[in-house]
Order: structure tokens, then C-alpha cells, then sequence
């Protein structure tokens, strides 16, 4: 006697025909191995369905995973739970206006998107930035993707049983929260990067304020490593968990700390420079364990370079414009806006049409996010509008690697390799 | 348009050309980046050969794009990286509107996986020997193909079956 369809047994209640096919992909996914044994006596083959609503999944992923007692034999991802169309809806958008929904892209660190979408449509419109403007960016996305790793340090530390840490790394959050508030003027979603610069100067506030953090942080740093480094019970959580092997990292398609724990040392600040990253000095970490503990120590070294890089930021920093003064490419400064008729006009073309790239140009510019290799593929028609517009999610193609690495993983470790290879669920869903 | 190529990238262009010469259909660039037109039906071997003899070992990408009304409506782009040479390429193929098809890489690239559900799900451009061809962020239920022109941007209403919002009542 034959086993039944596993979609036989289960009855969903809503999208039927999505889940019956999830569930025939579950069963079908690895040809050589045979179908379950009719006899299970003990009944310690299951399927279990974990997420899209469960705290560990970090957002709305989901899960099936096919069970065999603890160890998990085959799994299934879903995601697309936080859909919103973004590329869609940027086709009917100019590339200002687009800007504030990168920020709902990778949430954990805004800053990045801006800066990716704005370098992108300078590169395909050819716009010059001032020298001040790419210094600033680079300090809000340095500072940006310490809030990124941030957040992965407490709560990938959190599914590893450390409460307390969360509360801990929050702290630091939480004072970077306050530096964007001054920088920006927003806590959360920046909207800072505008095509051709940045939305406004950094005050000496905002800059005493860096400064203060930057002499300050390294301290947490080493009092998070010593707690960390030699905790037992965190090292065995994390040690060879979820290994992403060497030679198969780039096949799978890995991406940022989790692709540079694994051995490769490609990281697009070095691989192709945009902003002034050729002008700063610092290192790519990289680890060739490729386990858990690997992408852990990876990205505490990349906060450390990243307060290295802002440094010498602020070092460095020139005095200047911080945007473009061609009013055909960038926003005139408000000043302009409010004295002069000229001003004015510019200022609501710029609103009404927004920059046009030349007819028929294509253009692909990525930056190094906190989460990995993010780039926009531009298609431009000669209008103000992307005819189209790709997003290339870094979390989109890290979950991808989660598929493959789960296989043969204990059902306890899934929350911590979720957490260890941190994806966002905003970005991978688009 | 004289093409300014780096010493790596011309010799992977003039590779193409000596090899696949009867493939290639066109080589540009736009603000910057170099993108290679091939036929489609050769999609494989190209990409197997650029990833064995030139190191493109990373697929970062797959993009598909609606060049509504035009002849040969549908692109697949492939955004190749070479890790080695540092390079980036872009593969170009363009499909007919009537049921595009064409071959999947993910025998070349296992990444090409999730990419190639992607476009199939947002333009419907089948990919044939694909292990798992099915939707990927909209449900399986949905019939249409979001990022085709064609589709309002407010959607189509009743298009798709939601959940109660009243738990207790099925």
C-alpha cells in the first residue's frame, strides 16, 4: 500500500492552490529519496509549519520543515508575505519619489537604500555629487549598518537563549536612532540621500554627536566580544552550525557577511569603489569556517571597520556644497526656493517630472549594504519615470542559501541560523 | 559606438566572438556597464562557458524586463560576476511575446533558482528544466503576472482569495 499524498491529509483554509503546490514541492524535492515508510510507529515523522507569524522567523518568513524526530530532512521556504510591489510601483513613480519606499526595503538600515538608489540614478544620469555629499553618505551608511548589525547581534544572541543582550545592544540603538534624528531628522526612516547629494548639512550637533559615539562604541564592542568569545554555551550553539561550505557559497548565491565567512573576500566597497571608499583605508574581514560562529565574528569585525571608516570620514571631510548646483539634475536649496522665481520653478519641475536619464540607457550600480551586495537596475524610456526598475535584495538571495543549508540541521538551530544569516523580510519580499 | 573594455573584458568578449561568433547578436554599453545580446537558444552553453573559462562564477541576478509593444517583447538579463577579474557582465536574450520560453541555468548556477521563479512569477517567461518552477511571492492561486505593463498598478480587484478577517467564522 502506497502513502497518501501529503496534500491529502492536510486541509487549508485560505490560498488552496498555493499551499497544495508548496506541499507537492515538499514531497518532490529531493527525487532519490523514497517516500516515507508506512510504518512509523513511534510517529516521529512530521511536518511542521513554522512561521509566517513567529517571533525567531524575524518578520514574516515561513518555514515547512519535514521532520524526522529532531533532525530536519527536507524544508520548503516560502515567502512573498510582505509583498508590496515596490518595482511596480516604481515604474509609476519619478526617482525621488521612489526613494522613500527604499527605505521600507531593508528597514534595518535605511540609510544604505537611499544611498543605493541615488547612486544609480547618478550613474545612469550622469550627475556629479559634491565631494561633502559622499563623505556624509558614507558616515550614515557606516552608521547604518552598525545599527544592522546591531540588531542581529541581539536578537540572533536572543535565539541563542541570551535575553539580556537585546536590551544591551538596543542601548547602542538606540543612540544611533538619536544621531539620525539630528542628522536627518528622522529616527527611522531617513529619507537622507537625495539625487545629486544629501537633504542637509551635518550640523555640529549631529557631529559632536558622532564623535561621541565613535570614541565610545569600540569599548561595547570589546565588553560584548569578552562575554561572547569564550561563552560556552554560545560557542556550542553557534559552532558549525549552518555551514555554508566554500565551494559552494557563490554556487547558492550567498551574499555580504555570509558569503565573506565562508572564504570570500568580495565586498563591493572594494570591488568596484562608489562614494570615496577608494579614499578610506580598512579591511574585508573574512573567515573560511563558513558556520554560524564564522558570519558572528564577521560582523563584529565589520562594525569595528566601520567606526575605523567613519573616523576618517570626519577626518577627511571637506567644507563645500552638499548637493549639485544644476537645477536640471537636483533640488535647488530651499533658500533659492523661497527668494527666487527661478528657484521656485526648478523646484516644481523637479517635483512635477524629476530628472530624465537618456532614452534607452541601462544601468545596474550596487553598494555594499549591511546584509550584502544591494543593486538597482535601472531601464530608463527618456521620461521621469523607470520604465524599469530591478531591485537586487541581498536577503533574497541569503534566504535562498537557507534552503540549502537547513538539510540535515536539528530543528532547535533553524532560529539560530535564520538569525545568523539575518535575513529581512522587507527586502526579500519586495 | 567604439567600446571602451577593460583588458579583462575584451578578452572575454573577443572569446565570444571567436567561439559563439554565431550567437552573439550584439555587444554595447550604457553608462558603463557591457551588455552582450545572445540567442536564446544558446543561453546555456554561453553562460557554461563563460563560468568555466572565463571565472564567472557568481550569478548575482536575473532580471526580466516588458519591452511592451516592441517586437520580441520579453528580456532576460543576467548580471555575471567574475570574482577573479573583478568583472561584471550583463547576458541579454530576448523573447517572443507569444509563450516565452527558455532554457533554465540553474544547471550552471544553482543560484538561478529563486531568480528564475522571480521572473517566472512577475512576467510568466517559463523556464524549461527548471527543478521547481513555481510562483514565488505571489500565492499559486494568483493568475496574472504583476510587472507585465499590462497590469494596473492598483491591481485587479477579486483577483485573489483572502483569508477571513473574522477567525471564528469559516
Amino acid at each position: 500500500m502506497s502513502r497518501g499524498r501529503l496534500t491529502d491529509k492536510v486541509t487549508p483554509r485560505f490560498f488552496k492552490e498555493h499551499q497544495r503546490s508548496l506541499y507537492d514541492s515538499l514531497e518532490d524535492k529531493h527525487t532519490t529519496i523514497e517516500m516515507l515508510e508506512d510504518e512509523d510507529p513511534l510517529g516521529t515523522k512530521m511536518i511542521l509549519n513554522m512561521g509566517p507569524q513567529h517571533p525567531a522567523t524575524h518578520g514574516v518568513l515561513r518555514l515547512v520543515l519535514q521532520l524526522n524526530g529532531e533532525i530536519i530532512e527536507k524544508n520548503k521556504i516560502d515567502i512573498g508575505y510582505l509583498h508590496r510591489g515596490v518595482e511596480k510601483i516604481a515604474e509609476n513613480k519619478t526617482y525621488q519619489e521612489f526613494m522613500p519606499y527604499t527605505d521600507r526595503m531593508d528597514y534595518l538600515s535605511p540609510y544604505s537604500n537611499n544611498v543605493a538608489l541615488c547612486t544609480a540614478v547618478e550613474k545612469i544620469a550622469d550627475v556629479e555629487v559634491p565631494e561633502r555629499a559622499h563623505y556624509i553618505r558614507m558616515i550614515g551608511a557606516e552608521l547604518a549598518r552598525i545599527s544592522s548589525h546591531l540588531l542581529w547581534l541581539g536578537t540572533m544572541v536572543m535565539d541563542a537563549g541570551a535575553v539580556s543582550y537585546f536590551i544591551w545592544t538596543f542601548r547602542e540603538r538606540e543612540k544611533l536612532y538619536d544621531i539620525f534624528d539630528q542628522l536627518t531628522g528622522h529616527r527611522f526612516t531617513v529619507s537622507h540621500a537625495r539625487i545629486g547629494g544629501v537633504a542637509n548639512d551635518v550640523t555640529e550637533t549631529s557631529m559632536a554627536m558622532i564623535k561621541d559615539f565613535v570614541n565610545t562604541f569600540p569599548q561595547e564592542l570589546k565588553d560584548w566580544h569578552k562575554t561572547l568569545d569564550r561563552n560556552r554555551i554560545f560557542f556550542d550553539r553557534n559552532d558549525g552550525v549552518g555551514v555554508v561550505k566554500t565551494e559552494e557559497a557563490v554556487d547558492i548565491g550567498a551574499a555580504g557577511p555570509s558569503l565573506r565567512a565562508s572564504g570570500f573576500a568580495y565586498d563591493i566597497r572594494t570591488f568596484s569603489p562608489y562614494c570615496r571608499y577608494d579614499q578610506v583605508e580598512f579591511e574585508v574581514p573574512t573567515r573560511l569556517e563558513g558556520d554560524n560562529l564564522a558570519r558572528y565574528y564577521v560582523r563584529m569585525e565589520e562594525m569595528r571597520e566601520s567606526i575605523r571608516i567613519i573616523r576618517q570620514c570626519v577626518e577627511k571631510m571637506p567644507k563645500g556644497p552638499i548637493r549639485t548646483d544644476n537645477a536640471k539634475q537636483a533640488y535647488p536649496s530651499k533658500d533659492e526656493v523661497y527668494y527666487s522665481m527661478e528657484g521656485m520653478i526648478h523646484d516644481f519641475l523637479m517635483t512635477d517630472t524629476g530628472i530624465c536619464p537618456p532614452e534607452g540607457a541601462e544601468c545596474y550600480h550596487a553598494v555594499e549594504a549591511p546584509k550584502g551586495e544591494l543593486g538597482y537596475f535601472i531601464q530608463s524610456d527618456g521620461t521621469g519615470h523607470p520604465w524599469r526598475l530591478k531591485i537586487k535584495a541581498p536577503s533574497f538571495a541569503n534566504l535562498q542559501v537557507l534552503e540549502h543549508v537547513l538539510d540535515g540541521e536539528m530543528v532547535a538551530d533553524t532560529v539560530v541560523i535564520i538569525g545568523g544569516l539575518d535575513p529581512v523580510m522587507g527586502e526579500a519580499d519586495k | 559606438m567604439e567600446l571602451e573594455l577593460t583588458p579583462e573584458l575584451k578578452k572575454v568578449i573577443d572569446g565570444l566572438s571567436e567561439k559563439h561568433s554565431g550567437n552573439v547578436v550584439n555587444v554595447y554599453q550604457s553608462s558603463g556597464d557591457t551588455f552582450v545580446h545572445v540567442e536564446a537558444d544558446a543561453i546555456v552553453e554561453i553562460c557554461r562557458y563563460l563560468k568555466e573559462e572565463h571565472r564567472f562564477i557568481n550569478l548575482a541576478d536575473i532580471i526580466g524586463t516588458d519591452r511592451f509593444t516592441s517586437r520580441e517583447r520579453f528580456e532576460v538579463i543576467y548580471n555575471l560576476v567574475s570574482l577573479r577579474d573583478l568583472q561584471r557582465l550583463f547576458l541579454k536574450v530576448r523573447l517572443e511575446e507569444e509563450n516565452p520560453v527558455i532554457d533554465s541555468v540553474t544547471p550552471v548556477w544553482k543560484a538561478a533558482n529563486w531568480f528564475e521563479r522571480e521572473t517566472y512569477d512577475m512576467f510568466g517567461i517559463r523556464f524549461e528544466g527548471h527543478p521547481d518552477l513555481r510562483r514565488i511571492l505571489m500565492p499559486e492561486d494568483f493568475e496574472y503576472y504583476p510587472l507585465r505593463k499590462e497590469f494596473p498598478l492598483i491591481g485587479i480587484p477579486g483577483s485573489i482569495e483572502l483569508p477571513s478577517s473574522e477567525p471564528d467564522k469559516e
